[in-house]
């Protein structure tokens, strides 16, 4: 198995475009660093029935937007000057895609934020905040592992977290079941239990945003574009 | 073989250029350092298929056993560093190294099934059927039209003058030139633009209706618009002929040719699709190289 080399955006001739390429990946990274800290504390406020972090994750969500747009730039700037091509084509190309995911992350943070407000405001005894806090510490792990297999061109890890999905999906079904039980035992329940459910949703499209970022980063290191292939294809691109 | 044209009689080929068969070189290649070619050397319709090619300037060898099918109508680049063989190579595929005396080729060049560098191969024919277009514009201190004119006269193809202002009209046509020179076809062709000049060796080159187009960084010495209009001919014309380039801009190699190979040293280190070989390169070599790493 070929070995990654620790700073493979290194050693251009033009001092100048590596210093480009590694500022965009470490923008990157720091965009993803946000995203995964609005994703936790929208969980804890959730949980804790904390308002004002709740606040403080819908008001935050304005700066991952405007890093969003700054990356696209940014890696917009290099292609039109660079013309990068093999490794840097693809690390520019899979940024301007990661970028969006991450957005879409931030979006679902908002979201479960506001969920937590609500509940908040409604202040009765938490149903099925057990399944909530289960899933997202899987999808929370995910996105940290996703960010971290960009980071070390990790196309392994990136692949376990392509497997890992699959298990969020089963425990989203099987929270969905707990749910409907409890909304079948009380029919007052159903507001409270829908709205988790809504919380459910949206952290099992975190997990597929990570998932999206792990099959980019299998995209960057091995050149192979493994999206919508089963994962037997994929680990053996990974592989080779 | 070789009685392709037997108008012809073959005594041109006996020059110090030799090419011996596949059989005498067995020289072993895998020890290189630099491993056999990576991608798809091979293909289906090859046009000219070369094995084992070794190219010598007296003891010091530029190629070092390159093996390579080049596809009928198709685009190929050659790319790499300065003095990687990309020239050296390209200028076996017509003989164009037998004016070297120090130049000796080995190995085994075909191009359509019969043997280049066949004793009884007359030269002439051969780059009658492959042409070239060099680095600079190098226009005959000539006009315009006799400049297209030259090559179908000696080959004797056209028996009216009619015929003949129909070879000029069209192979400037081809070359994208006819509607910027129609008018003063009797004016040197020394004085036109580069870009006018590169795109006149054009017609001229293809106004003896080769096969194949060799070009030698064309547009090198053009600016942007030149360039693009050469390269927008180059893919007309990549419909009715193939066409080899050696190219020092990647980025023209990327636009231009369906297939891209990498030379280094004097070994074809990866050969594949254009696409495949600027988005996902096997070889690390061709990775630093088009990535800009090293030069």
């Amino acid at each position: 198995m070929k070995k990654e080399k620790d700073d493979v955006y290194g050693d251009h001739i033009s001092h100048q475009f590596n210093d480009d390429l590694s500022a965009l990946k470490s923008d990157f990274l720091k965009m993803g660093g946000m995203v995964e800290e609005q994703l936790n504390n929208a969980v804890i406020a959730l949980i804790d029935s904390d308002g004002n972090l709740a606040d403080e994750v819908r008001a935050k969500d304005k700066v991952v937007d405007r890093l969003e747009i700054e990356l696209d730039e940014e890696a917009t700037r290099i292609i039109a000057r660079r013309q990068p091509a093999a490794r840097d084509l693809r690390l520019v190309i899979s940024v301007i895609k990661m970028v969006a995911d991450l957005e879409r992350v931030g979006d679902e943070a908002k979201k479960i934020a506001k969920f937590a407000l609500s509940l908040a405001a409604e202040g009765q005894a938490p149903r099925g905040y057990v399944e909530v806090r289960h899933i997202a510490n899987l999808v929370s792990v995910m996105l940290n592992d996703a960010l971290d297999a960009f980071a070390r061109l990790d196309s392994e890890q990136a692949l376990r977290i392509m497997k890992e999905d699959k298990r969020v999906d089963e425990e989203y079904q099987a929270a969905t079941r707990t749910l409907v039980t409890f909304m079948m035992e009380d029919a007052r329940n159903i507001s409270r239990c829908m709205s988790v459910m809504w919380v459910l949703r949206a952290l099992e499209r975190v997990g597929d945003h990570a998932c999206n970022l792990a099959e980019h980063v299998i995209f960057m290191v091995k050149g192979e574009d493994v999206r919508h292939t089963p994962v037997e294809e994929a680990e053996k691109i990974v592989g080779r | 073989m070789n009685t392709m044209n037997p108008n012809i009689v073959n005594e041109t080929a006996t020059t110090e250029t030799r090419a011996v068969s596949a059989a005498d070189t067995d020289i072993s290649h895998a020890d290189n350092g630099y491993g056999e070619t990576v991608g798809k050397p091979f293909t289906d319709n090859p046009k000219f298929a070369l094995r084992d090619v070794e190219v010598y300037y007296g003891d010091t060898q530029a190629i070092k056993g390159i093996s390579l099918d080049i596809r009928k109508n198709q685009v190929i680049s050659f790319i790499g560093p300065s003095g990687c063989g990309k020239s050296t190579f390209l200028r076996c595929l017509n003989r164009m190294n037998d004016s070297i005396d120090s130049c000796r080729v080995k190995g085994r060049l075909e191009l359509d099934g019969q043997d280049i560098y066949d004793r009884k191969r007359d030269v002439v024919e051969l780059r009658a059927r492959v042409g070239m277009v060099f680095q600079k514009p190098n226009p005959f201190p000539k006009s315009i039209y006799d400049n297209v004119a030259y090559g179908p006269r000696i080959h004797g193809l056209a028996n009216r003058k009619s015929e003949l202002d129909d070879i000029v009209e069209n192979s400037l046509k081809k070359a994208g030139l006819w509607a910027e020179v129609k008018d003063r076809l009797d004016s040197p062709g020394t004085g036109l633009s580069g870009g006018q000049q590169q795109r006149l060796c054009i017609a001229r080159a293809i106004a003896v209706s080769p096969e194949v187009v060799l070009m030698d960084e064309p547009c090198s010495a053009l600016d942007p618009i030149a360039t693009a209009r050469i390269e927008e001919l180059i893919s007309e014309l990549s419909e009715s002929y193939t066409i080899i380039i050696v190219t020092h801009s990647m980025q023209q190699a990327a636009r231009v040719s369906h297939r891209t190979a990498y030379f280094h040293l004097g070994h074809l280190i990866e050969v594949n699709e254009t696409n495949k070989v600027f988005t996902s390169p096997q070889h690390e070599l061709t990775e630093s190289y088009i990535t800009g790493r090293f030069g």
